[in-house]
């Protein structure tokens, strides 16, 4: 942590012009999602009209004890789950075998990774549902997790690969000249070394999923996730209190494993991993 | 057998049509230093991995202490390796590091914990147990390595040119100590390195690499004073080699020859010599003031150049300077000539 402060520039400071653009595009990025969160304890049940008239805590409980809202948010977090369970094994064998071996179409493999997630959802989620009808397969949660896994592999492989790119590859090769067989070595070296890596690629694959409204519609049956149900509560302005306080869950839900993810990967820069 | 630490039959190691080891027979002896000194590319750690078992020979055997170990995966042999990049575990302390190996053994952890302490005073770093490896400096993190090694008590140890990140300085401090810790635990070294003055200053025999072949096994001394090949006497030390026209107009014969610049001496034109020296004429075409000594670049009257090494007994930076585009004889005994083939 110390050396992140002498890392940095000495000297140079901002223009006030900078300053004040730079200030000036982060409102324009936050104060819509403070607005949601405002909005959520606004007494005006109907409309939304700055400055709210009063505030309330009364949505709060309310929304917590919608049916249809823990529904949606059980089926978002469990496909959420199982999406970054699948990311987690497929992306870290991926960045095994990048890593370690040498084959035909290498290069490709890391920018096939990423084509679910960098092509717009809406060619991805095409591409699954045409998939998914061409195999005769019936939309379901196991096609939502499919569909979310797809674009979430991606972020573990990322980690687990930069991961494995930084660490001493010869660390494996003393493992074993010390005694240690394949697995020993998987276990007390390998492993705690991508800790980190795994759980902030675990935890930006499952913030993806969770959130995810376009490729869901495309490869959902009649389910709701969270997202989709909030989108379908915007037509109906009676419950807009409830979806605000909703939306802010969401915000909090996704938004806090991110900070932690952004977190754990810069402190295991500056100690973990580093190639003496 | 017995007395043969390890032994190399016939070992190639081809990757595609590269045959980074070709065809080498070798025979370390229990308890030597023993150096593997060449180029990058030379097959030196090629044959260091072969030992360890990162590396199968693709034919040929290879035998620790008698016995054939060639397709034996490293967990199973009893050599160990320090490593050019330490290869530490950086999640580990440096005791921990340490133990690896009798961890794996399941050795108890008060056992386990003597040990290294012994081993942390043997390699001079006591109290640095609770340390991670990123706390320490390069010189340390080398100890650390060279004690994880050592606490397995292999009967041969692999270094993979374990000083190359050090500065010169800590380099030729470690070099001493790890003669010293050699000695003292009387374990077989197998040391890799490209650096001739390295492998000179530690080992008990050198093995020249080049091109995946041993050109020259010997002592140190020997591997110096009568290089076997010509590209031993241009890879140990520095060497004139001379051959053809100008070889004949010296010593009356065009074979090649090897003579050391400090072997030659400078003197004036018309200096007389006796029948037991060789002489030639030229004139100094450049002149390097080092401190220590002075090299000078002299160009022979008939073509060719030598280089000459003089030591700066007397002289200052301001007197050899003096001397370059001067004419001068160069004479040296007719037996510091090494005739050499290739």
């Amino acid at each position: 942590m110390l050396s992140k402060k002498k890392s940095q520039p000495p000297g140079e400071r901002a223009s006030w012009g900078l300053k004040l653009g730079s200030l000036a595009a982060l409102l324009f990025l936050h104060v819509p999602i403070w607005l949601i969160f405002l909005y959520s304890f606004t007494t005006d049940e109907s409309a939304y009209t700055f400055p709210p008239p009063s505030l309330t805590l009364k949505w709060i409980p309310q929304a917590i004890a919608n049916p249809a809202m823990q529904e949606a948010l059980m089926l978002s977090l469990r496909v959420a789950a199982l999406a970054t369970v699948m990311a987690l094994i497929l992306g870290t064998l991926g960045a095994a075998a990048v890593y370690r071996y040498d084959f035909f179409g290498k290069e490709a493999i890391s920018f096939f990774l990423i084509l679910p997630l960098a092509l717009p959802g809406i060619v991805t989620g095409i591409a699954i549902r045409s998939a998914i009808n061409l195999m005769q397969i019936p939309f379901s949660f196991w096609t939502i997790v499919i569909g979310h896994a797809t674009f979430s592999v991606v972020t573990v492989y990322n980690n687990v690969l930069a991961r494995f790119r930084r660490t001493s590859g010869t660390m494996v090769e003393a493992s074993m000249d010390l005694g240690a067989n394949s697995f020993q070595t998987f276990w007390h070296i390998v492993l705690p070394n991508i800790s980190t890596a795994l759980l902030a690629g675990a935890i930006l694959a499952f913030s993806l999923s969770f959130d995810e409204v376009i490729v869901t519609t495309f490869t959902a049956g009649q389910q709701q996730t969270l997202p989709i149900w909030i989108f379908g509560q915007m037509l109906k302005p009676r419950n807009r209190p409830i979806t605000n306080v909703t939306a802010m869950l969401v915000v909090l839900i996704t938004a806090l494993p991110i900070l932690l993810a952004q977190r754990l990967t810069a402190r295991s820069s500056d100690t973990e991993g580093e190639k003496s | 057998m017995s007395d043969s630490a390890v032994l190399f039959k016939n070992v190639s190691r081809h990757f595609g049509d590269v045959k980074a080891v070709d065809d080498v027979a070798l025979e370390v002896k229990d308890g030597e230093f023993f150096s593997m000194l060449g180029p990058s590319g030379s097959g030196k750690t090629t044959c260091l991995r072969m030992i360890a078992g990162f590396d199968r020979p693709t034919s040929g055997h290879i035998y620790l202490y008698g016995q054939d170990v060639s397709n034996l995966p490293p967990y199973e042999r009893s050599v160990n390796t320090v490593f050019q990049d330490y290869a530490l575990f950086p999640h580990m302390t440096v005791e921990d590091n340490i133990a690896y190996g009798l961890m794996i053994k399941k050795v108890s952890r008060a056992q386990r914990m003597k040990q290294v302490d012994d081993m942390l005073d043997l390699v001079r770093l006591p109290g640095f147990g609770h340390r991670k490896p990123s706390q320490l400096s390069g010189g340390q993190r080398q100890r650390v390595a060279l004690a994880r090694a050592l606490i397995n008590h292999p009967k041969v140890l692999l270094l993979d040119e374990p000083l190359g990140a050090l500065d010169l300085k800590l380099r030729q401090q470690m070099q001493v100590e790890l003669k010293n810790i050699q000695q003292r635990v009387g374990i077989t070294f197998v040391f890799v390195t490209h650096d001739q003055e390295e492998a000179l200053t530690m080992s008990d025999r050198i093995a020249v690499f080049n091109q995946g072949k041993i050109e020259q096994v010997g002592t140190p001394a020997e591997v110096y004073e009568h290089p076997a090949t010509s590209f031993v006497a241009s890879f140990v030390g520095t060497s004139n080699l001379v051959s053809g026209e100008v070889a004949k107009r010296i010593t009356g014969s065009d074979a090649r020859f090897s003579i050391r610049p400090e072997k030659i001496h400078l003197a004036a034109p018309s200096q007389q010599m006796g029948a037991e020296m060789f002489a030639a004429d030229g004139k100094v075409r450049d002149v390097v003031y080092l401190g220590l000594y002075t090299r000078y670049l002299v160009e022979l009257d008939g073509g060719g150049d030598l280089v000459v090494v003089e030591q700066n007994l007397k002289t200052t930076s301001m007197d050899v300077m003096k001397v370059r585009g001067q004419k001068v004889r160069l004479f040296w005994q007719k037996d510091h000539v090494r005739y050499v083939g290739g």
